[in-house]
């Protein structure tokens, strides 16, 4: 059941047609027009978005284990408030993510059924494993600060309803980073044992990030029509140093050293040289060897499974008892 | 307020009692952040859960001040043993399935409307101003578990079987919502604590009516109903639970987070 | 190995759009959608969705039920609306000294 919200479909009659449709359609984007669900698309455009937006939605869906895993320890009532309210609110994104995916026309469960599958992708950091109170603080601070800077371009991307997404969830995502890096900040400034854990934390966490932005432009295929159909509006490699260049000034605040002999200043360009990524580890993690992989899968088929007698019995009772 | 020794002690007792139930049943919900049925229960249990971890946190605090010697609202949650833990016993069983949890949580939430709304009378203002706010939450906790229990008794055969059982191995641990002991004899006659007697048909009356519509049957008249739990007696998994939430307190003493 | 999922299909739970009222006296905006089974849960879930940080009134629609106007019709029901000037304020000169 679609809505009239979502997506329409529109058939071309001739190639002729298509081509003089997909001009306008990039002229429209070339001046800063939202596409919306009823609008006229080429169909790779539809089918990119789709990618897109749904591997953002499983990635927070996912998201919420590594750090669900410390809800129970929460150290005191301000941090277990605190956390819980964050992986509420990344299922909340999750949840505000799908929706925007369903307006092109795929149902949830087809999504759902894609990632149960291993077919479909989320961010590969989520296969790392929360080993310290401390991963909760550098989560927040790192992997919540690369995703800022990842998302704060897409709240204005060409497609209207991603787009509205990301600017509600931009609005949540800060009180996220503040709590983490308060988290780091304090066990920087703790303990001689706080202090190695916080540190200990960075170190683990610190490479798996900067592979978040994903490999360098120059080997992905899909990046020029992304960036033409402002769907991409960064390279991965300009976001990668925005964050290297802030990260590095924040570490130093609290004195805490990032695990890389390499990082230089660079007076000419302004920006923080660093050292070689390791990319054998993010494919091998990508393609379902990290540390955490089947965990997080395992644990989201558990959910999957046990829940659908629930999700049974909520339609049962809807069919029953229609006018509610 | 102003409050003798004794019966600043009392009034202590009692909102530690009160704040152990709400942190040990925000906890066991919070379990469920991310294994929920659907992602619209995994935020609805998880707004469950931050509304009574929150009360919590202002009945420990509450307390503290009234203690008055140092110790904080954390030092209460995460430095006591489970013998001075005051909670239900009700509150502290695990979540069970999703049947499990309603069923508890509807039990509870159908009493919290009723005791909030004679607190919110009491002639302790901070404790009265704290149970106002948390009613108007209690019902709308209850307003969801009741929606749950409907959709889970007159849903499938599966659903019904599972909420029935649920129905069955909780209810020993509803007759301790209404048995008064002396502490709270002498905050009712101070017009500070509830008459907790006095709300059992509303609450019963409630609880009939749901079950009534969620084509439950209610458990037998002979029934063992659990007891002791606000004299510090519990079942064996809440040294469990408080050894998960406590463990980073009590492995560095002193440290702040 | 990760396991497949079940041959059983899963229920479909049925599409609502949430509109928000941000605070008394203003209209309701569309802030998003939601699966829900009902219409009351839709509503309870709405709340927990979507005014975590404040609403004053919500509305669930079955998403089927919104009746939309497409991008072809926009030019004949949008367009000429924007040339009638006599609807706007600025086409009226009232003297200085006249307060409306």
């Amino acid at each position: 059941m679609e809505s009239q919200l979502h997506s329409s479909d529109f058939s071309g009659n001739s190639s002729e047609d298509e081509i003089q449709r997909e001009k306008r359609f990039e002229e429209r984007i070339h001046f800063g027009e939202r596409i919306e669900p009823k609008d006229w698309m080429p169909e790779r455009y539809r089918s990119q978005l789709i990618r897109m937006i749904s591997q953002h939605a499983h990635s927070e869906v996912i998201g919420m284990y590594p750090e669900g895993n410390w809800i129970t320890r929460a150290p005191t009532l301000r941090r277990k408030l605190g956390l819980l309210a964050k992986v509420q609110d990344e299922c909340g994104h999750g949840l505000y993510l799908y929706c925007a995916a369903e307006t092109l026309g795929v149902d949830r469960n087809d999504l759902t059924e894609k990632l149960l599958s291993g077919k479909a992708k989320y961010a590969s950091i989520f296969n790392y494993p929360t080993l310290s109170w401390a991963d909760i603080g550098v989560i927040g601070w790192l992997v919540d600060g690369a995703a800022i800077i990842n998302q704060t371009p897409l709240a204005k991307c060409s497609y209207g309803p991603y787009s509205r997404a990301m600017i509600h969830i931009c609005k949540e995502e800060s009180f996220h980073l503040k709590q983490g890096f308060e988290i780091v900040t304090t066990l920087a400034k703790g303990t001689s044992v706080q202090k190695k854990m916080v540190q200990e934390s960075v170190n683990r966490w610190w490479w798996p990030v900067l592979m978040m932005f994903g490999p360098s432009d120059k080997e992905s295929p899909n990046s020029e029509e992304l960036m033409r159909w402002r769907v991409k509006l960064h390279s991965n490699d300009s976001l990668r140093q925005r964050f290297v260049n802030g990260s590095v000034a924040q570490a130093k605040a609290v004195e805490l050293t990032l695990p890389d002999p390499e990082l230089r200043y660079n007076e000419e360009t302004g920006n923080w040289d660093f050292g070689s990524i390791d990319w054998d580890e993010f494919w091998q993690v990508v393609k379902g060897h990290g540390p955490c992989n089947r965990d997080r899968m395992g644990m989201f088929h558990k959910k999957h499974k046990e829940g659908r007698w629930v999700r049974e019995a909520a339609h049962a009772y809807a069919s029953r008892h229609p006018v509610n | 307020m102003e409050l003798t020794e004794k019966l600043s002690e009392q009034v202590f007792d009692y909102l530690l009692r009160h704040a152990d139930d709400r942190l040990v049943l925000g906890h066991r919900l919070s379990e469920w952040c991310g294994h929920a049925p659907m992602m619209e229960e995994d935020l609805a249990l998880a707004n469950i859960a931050l509304d009574l971890i929150g009360q919590a946190t202002l009945l420990y605090k509450l307390a503290a001040e009234t203690e008055n010697c140092g110790r904080t609202e954390d030092d209460l949650a995460f430095l006591r043993d489970p013998s001075e833990f005051h909670n239900l016993q009700l509150v502290e069983q695990p979540k069970g399935d999703f049947a499990y949890t309603i069923a508890r949580q509807f039990l509870f939430d159908a009493y919290d409307v009723l005791f909030l709304d004679q607190l919110s009378l009491s002639t302790h203002p901070e404790l009265a101003g704290i149970a106002a706010k948390a009613l108007k939450e209690a019902q709308y906790h209850l307003r969801h578990t009741q929606q749950w229990m409907m959709r889970l008794g007159d849903g499938t055969e599966e659903s019904h079987r599972r909420l029935q059982d649920a129905v069955e191995d909780i209810w020993r641990f509803s007759g301790e919502l209404f048995v008064p002991d002396n502490l709270d004899q002498t905050l009712v006659a101070e017009r500070i604590g509830v008459d907790l007697e006095a709300l059992r048909p509303s609450w019963q009356e409630t609880v009939s009516e749901t079950f009534r519509e969620a084509t439950l049957d209610l458990p037998g008249e002979e029934q063992y109903f659990a007891s002791g739990s606000r004299g510090g007696y519990h079942t064996e998994h809440l040294g469990f639970l408080l050894a998960e939430m406590q463990v980073l307190q009590r492995t560095h003493p002193g440290a702040t987070w | 190995m990760v396991k497949v999922t079940s041959t059983e299909t899963e229920t479909h739970m049925p599409l609502w759009e949430v509109f928000s009222q941000e605070k008394t006296g203003k209209p309701h905006t569309h802030v998003g959608s939601l699966h829900a089974p009902d219409a009351t849960m839709a509503l309870q879930n709405a709340r927990d969705s979507y005014a975590r940080r404040g609403s004053t009134n919500l509305w669930v629609v079955p998403a089927e039920a919104i009746v939309a106007s497409t991008p072809e019709d926009s030019p004949m029901f949008f367009d000429s609306a924007a040339d009638k000037v006599y609807r706007h304020p600025q086409f009226y000169t009232i003297p200085r000294s006249v307060k409306l």
